[in-house]
């Protein structure tokens, strides 16, 4: 079973990187430049030990042999409010060399997207080289699985539930709206440092409902529900090329929240509420982590970025390499990248005015 | 015994793993690396392993492990360095080595208190290792019983330390912890995001003060001012006595102490989520508490020196448990460990809940390879500390501006800005002071250390337990009172009674004499002042978000304290203990330079970096403080600085950091390292 899925999203990586390949040839046409000798400081605006460290570490070597010139590629971290001292401090830099990229990551796109009085950065400005995806999948301990009436997750409403959250602003928006959505009564404790804590509090019994980014949901949880202790309850999906909601490539066999939704009486996959859920979770799963070039960067640099990172999904041994710490998800380069980014850095309005009054109802959190 | 026995195969896969000279030769070539970056205050695992991080990519796991584990192992082992020699934490591991190290130091006994140290660090090691080769097997259920109100009551017994370091009047130490609590709480609250004492014009509180930060500043400024006051080499004795040896045979008469803090390190540092970082203090505390003759602790008992370095080396080794066994990472090191492990080989290595059934070979090879530099690191800090004892005979004025490079450049490794080093100053600041008026700076520490644990987990316990309390009473019991919170509860009213009860003989300031009124008195206004407006601050957050109970709760205590404090300020005569100021007798009063103008030197320094940047201003501080204050000749200042300014600029280069820029670089545009 494990080989068939691994198989079947080898495969699928594949196309994708065939097909943004393909789409580059059509435009590449520039010189490229020439970074021998050169340091090449990649941002991450975070601290050494998040999600996006090791993102960016797994990326960085890569990068720098298929650099022209195989130019040394440091990563350096610069944490702070929530990585929004970064994106603003890359702002304010210029094109120089080709010697400075940005690593931006879903907690970097949400301040964005609601408003957040702090952010100083515009990522209209931005030149896109990558774009990461990845996914997601909630889970139950298994006595509450079984409570499920297939995907009706209608018997769970009078659970009480608790949810180990990173922040009420944060990626968890998503599963929490989404949780609300099926009408069940998942109570938030917060203060979680990361996904890690949650699932920690889970397996402590003390949390019952949780979720991980799909990369840390075959390292953290394949494991318990082996053993019998968690059970999935449904990922959040992927794009199709229309814009479409279907399963996760990488969990070919797991209902997605918008089939349990559409299962669950009371949930809608229509209106305000489901048009705001998915644009956020566009914003913060198909293109979660995204490289960019600063404003003003020559084409020539922006070209040769984007052959670099083609040249690192063309590896042999990519798919291998690359399935166990990003997830089977693809790695966007080009007019695909630009696309993805469009759509994880715009939300409607009336999305946007949707979460900003429910993050305030629900936890009294003002973004003003 | 049954899964002991199918571990057996895995025992000899490990061992032959190890057991090649090349995986030696890493392991040896990582216990270098670590210790050369382990002797600088405030340089550790995190910088250290971001070091090697570039290599890892593909390497052969073993080698790679070799490596890192070489690495991480000796970094609480080399950092006894900084705290013995100079009084500087080298780290938050050995902390509390300072108060009796450096005492010991300062007798001319730097080698004999170095060695005991270092033979604890490596008995800790070594039980750490033998204790994780079964426990390792068995601790994922054992673990997962320590819900958030276990570590709740953990963080609460860290604090009931505060008892034992409160000095001789119990609530100016009360006060210090709840100072060091609202210091922790300042920037963004967990719970919901609202600010303490910062705003977002400010940008820089909002995330808070580190640990680095108030670390050196709280310790290590205060003790270079000092001796930089008094003009002269750190050992007051010419004579460096107590050998080696001796610090070896300390330790043995005292094996069992050194057994019972390893096994306090190595139980502390499994619980996930507390990274250990008060896991010396707990064992100084206990050293204290099992000593018959407690006046001596604070003015260089070899038994404050055995009791947190037996615990900060096997500490490491506990701490592997959560990050191998959970993939939660247990400190900062551990979780840049993780991340290099998955750059190992072709990442066939996860650590995880998986760990034990995939890859129980390659982590007992962890487990050893952490014992076996232990060994190694010990060996060669043994040979070395007779040697590097001789530092403390050296004229202190020619240390003193390399240990300030050191420790700026430690403290902006954080966030790279200037406000690091205006918070390094104004922290050393309040520890100038507190050492002054004999306020419990350790107490102060632990307090900072553990505020943010103790408020998350208060919170969340709370909030948990409602829950459970709105399905059932019981439930809520159940949860809330386990058998191990109870044993904790009894254990902490234990040590703080007893604690309480010795805590007037420990003088973890030293013998402060009392002098006039007026000083002390304006000082603890002030500090009155602070958390008042403290509480003034986290009053205004509205009523509906957590991030205000924890720093309201914490201000109102140390209010009631610091009122008593004043009317007993106002009953007693100024001969009372409640008047220490050092000022007024002892070697600060006798000293050579005012208070003032040494401060001055390092304010001028901070005011240069502000305008032209850290390196142009640290060329003039160091050439002139060189030539005015240690009146030496042109030649060998300009030799120093130019020493000073090379290896700073190897080390920002080697760990990839930039310097904080100034004015000047506003608008000009200047070549590393100027910028």
């Amino acid at each position: 079973m494990s080989i068939f899925k691994s198989t079947r999203g080898v495969a699928m990586s594949m196309v994708a990187a065939a097909t943004a390949t393909f789409g580059l040839q059509a435009h590449a046409g520039g010189h490229g430049i020439d970074l021998a000798g050169k340091t090449v400081e990649w941002i991450i605006p975070f601290s050494e030990t998040g999600g996006s460290a090791k993102w960016a570490n797994f990326y960085a070597p890569l990068l720098s042999e298929a650099l022209p010139g195989a130019p040394t590629v440091v990563v350096k971290f610069m944490p702070g409010a929530g990585s929004t001292k970064g994106a603003n401090f890359f702002q304010e830099q210029t094109y120089d060399d080709g010697t400075l990229i940005f690593g931006s990551s879903g907690s970097t796109q949400f301040p964005y997207l609601l408003g957040d009085p702090r952010v100083k950065f515009e990522y209209a400005d931005w030149n896109v080289v990558l774009a990461s995806g990845t996914g997601g999948v909630a889970y139950l301990p298994p006595e509450l699985a079984a409570k499920m009436d297939g995907l009706n997750a209608a018997p769970l409403q009078g659970e009480d539930f608790i949810y180990g959250n990173q922040g009420a602003t944060r990626l968890d928006l998503v599963p929490t709206l989404a949780w609300e959505m099926l009408g069940l009564n998942v109570e938030s404790v917060m203060g979680i440092k990361g996904r890690g804590d949650g699932r920690l509090m889970f397996e402590r019994g003390e949390a019952n409902i949780d979720y991980q980014t799909s990369s840390s949901y075959l390292s953290g949880v394949t494991p318990l529900v082996e053993a019998g202790t968690a059970v999935p309850m449904m990922s959040w999906g992927a794009l199709d090329d229309a814009g479409n909601i279907v399963r996760d490539p990488t969990f070919p066999d797991m209902p997605t929240f918008k089939e349990v939704c559409e299962a669950t009486e009371g949930c809608e996959t229509s209106g305000e509420k489901w048009d705001a859920w998915k644009a956020f979770f566009i914003a913060g799963f198909p293109a979660q982590k995204m490289v960019f070039l600063p404003q003003g960067a020559s084409n020539d640099a922006i070209v040769t970025y984007t052959k670099a990172f083609e040249e690192v999904k063309a590896r042999a041994d990519f798919a291998e390499i690359s399935g166990k710490r990003l997830g089977k998800y693809p790695q966007m380069t080009g007019d695909a990248a630009k696309t993805a980014m469009e759509s994880a850095t715009k939300v409607s309005p009336e999305a946007k005015a949707f979460i900003v009054n429910w993050l305030q109802e629900k936890y009294g959190v003002s973004l003003k | 015994m049954e899964v002991i026995m199918e571990a057996l195969p895995a025992f000899g896969d490990a061992w032959a793993l190890i057991l090649q000279p090349i995986v030696l030769g890493y392991l040896v070539m990582g216990v270098l690396m670590g210790l050369c970056i382990g002797v600088f205050p405030g340089l550790g695992g995190i910088a250290g392993l971001s070091l090697l991080l570039p290599f890892m990519f593909g390497m052969d796991p073993i080698l790679g492990l070799a490596l890192m584990i070489g690495m991480v192992a000796v970094v609480p082992t080399s950092d006894t360095f900084a705290s013995v020699l100079m009084g500087i934490p080298g780290s938050s591991a050995s902390q509390a080595t300072v108060l009796d190290g450096f005492p010991m130091a300062k007798k001319g006994q730097a080698a004999r208190a170095l060695s005991a140290a270092f033979a604890s660090s490596l008995f800790g090691g070594l039980v750490g290792a033998a204790f994780l080769t079964v426990f390792i097997l068995i601790a994922r259920p054992i673990v997962l019983e320590f819900r958030t109100p276990e570590l709740l009551m953990i963080t609460i017994f860290g604090l009931s330390m505060v008892g034992i370091l409160a000095g001789r009047v119990a609530i100016k130490g009360v006060v210090a912890a709840g100072l060091g609590m609202l210091i922790g709480t300042i920037g963004e609250g967990a719970s919901s995001g609202d600010l303490r004492m910062s705003s977002y014009d400010f940008p820089y509180l909002t995330d808070g003060l580190k640990l680095v930060i108030v670390g050196l500043g709280i310790f290590a400024i205060p003790e270079i001012i000092s001796l930089l006051r008094q003009d002269r080499a750190i050992s007051q004795e010419p004579q460096l006595g107590g050998g080696w040896l001796l610090g070896v045979k300390d330790w043995f008469a005292n094996i069992w102490l050194s057994v019972r803090c390893s096994i306090i390190g190595v139980v502390v540092g499994v619980i996930p989520g507390l990274g250990g970082s008060v896991v010396d203090w707990i064992a100084y505390g206990h050293a204290v508490q099992t000593t018959k003759d407690r006046s001596k602790f604070g003015k260089g008992e070899v038994r404050g020196v055995i009791g947190p370095e037996s615990s900060n080396n096997a500490k490491e080794g506990g701490g592997l448990v959560p990050t191998l066994l959970f993939g939660i990472p247990g400190s900062g090191s551990m979780a840049i460990f993780i991340g290099a492990i998955a750059l190992l080989g072709s990442g066939q290595i996860e650590v995880g809940p998986a760990m034990l059934k995939n890859n129980l070979d390659i982590t007992y090879a962890i487990v050893w390879l952490l014992a076996l530099a232990n060994v190694v690191g010990t060996v060669i800090c043994i040979a070395a500390s007779g040697g590097i004892a001789k530092l403390t005979t050296i004229r202190f004025v020619l240390l003193a501006p390399f240990l300030f490079m050191i420790i700026s450049f430690a403290a902006f490794q954080s966030g790279q800005n200037l406000m690091d080093l205006v918070a390094l100053f104004a922290i050393g600041f309040l520890g100038i002071f507190m050492r002054r008026f004999d306020w419990s700076r350790p107490a102060f520490l632990i307090g900072f250390v553990l505020a943010t644990p103790a408020e998350t987990y208060a919170n969340q316990a709370v909030q948990i337990a409602a829950s459970r309390f709105r399905k059932s009473f019981g439930e809520g019991i159940e949860y809330m009172f386990s058998p191990i919170v109870i044993v904790l509860l009894i254990i902490t009213v234990i040590s703080v009674v007893l604690g309480l009860r010795q805590a007037k003989h420990i003088m973890a300031e030293g013998d402060v004499k009392s002098g006039s009124k007026r000083a002390p008195l304006m000082f603890l206004l002030l500090l009155t002042g602070y958390i008042a407006y403290a509480l003034f601050d986290a009053a205004s957050i509205p009523s509906y978000s957590r991030d205000r109970v924890f720093p309201m709760f914490v201000a109102s205590i140390c209010l009631i304290g610091c009122a008593v404090l004043i009317i007993r300020m106002m009953l007693k005569p100024e001969t009372d203990v409640m008047f220490a100021d050092r000022e007024t007798n002892g070697e600060d009063a006798d000293a050579t330079h005012g208070l003032w103008t040494t401060l001055g030197w390092f304010a001028g320094l901070l005011v240069l970096t502000a305008l032209l940047g850290f390196i142009l201003a640290l060329v003039i501080f160091l050439f002139s403080f060189m030539r005015l204050r240690a009146g030496l000749s042109i030649a060998f200042a300009a030799l120093y600085t130019a020493g000073g300014i090379a290896f700073i600029c190897v080390m920002a280069w080697l760990l990839n950091r930039d310097f904080p820029p100034g004015l000047l670089q506003e608008f000009f545009d200047l070549p590393w390292p100027l910028t």
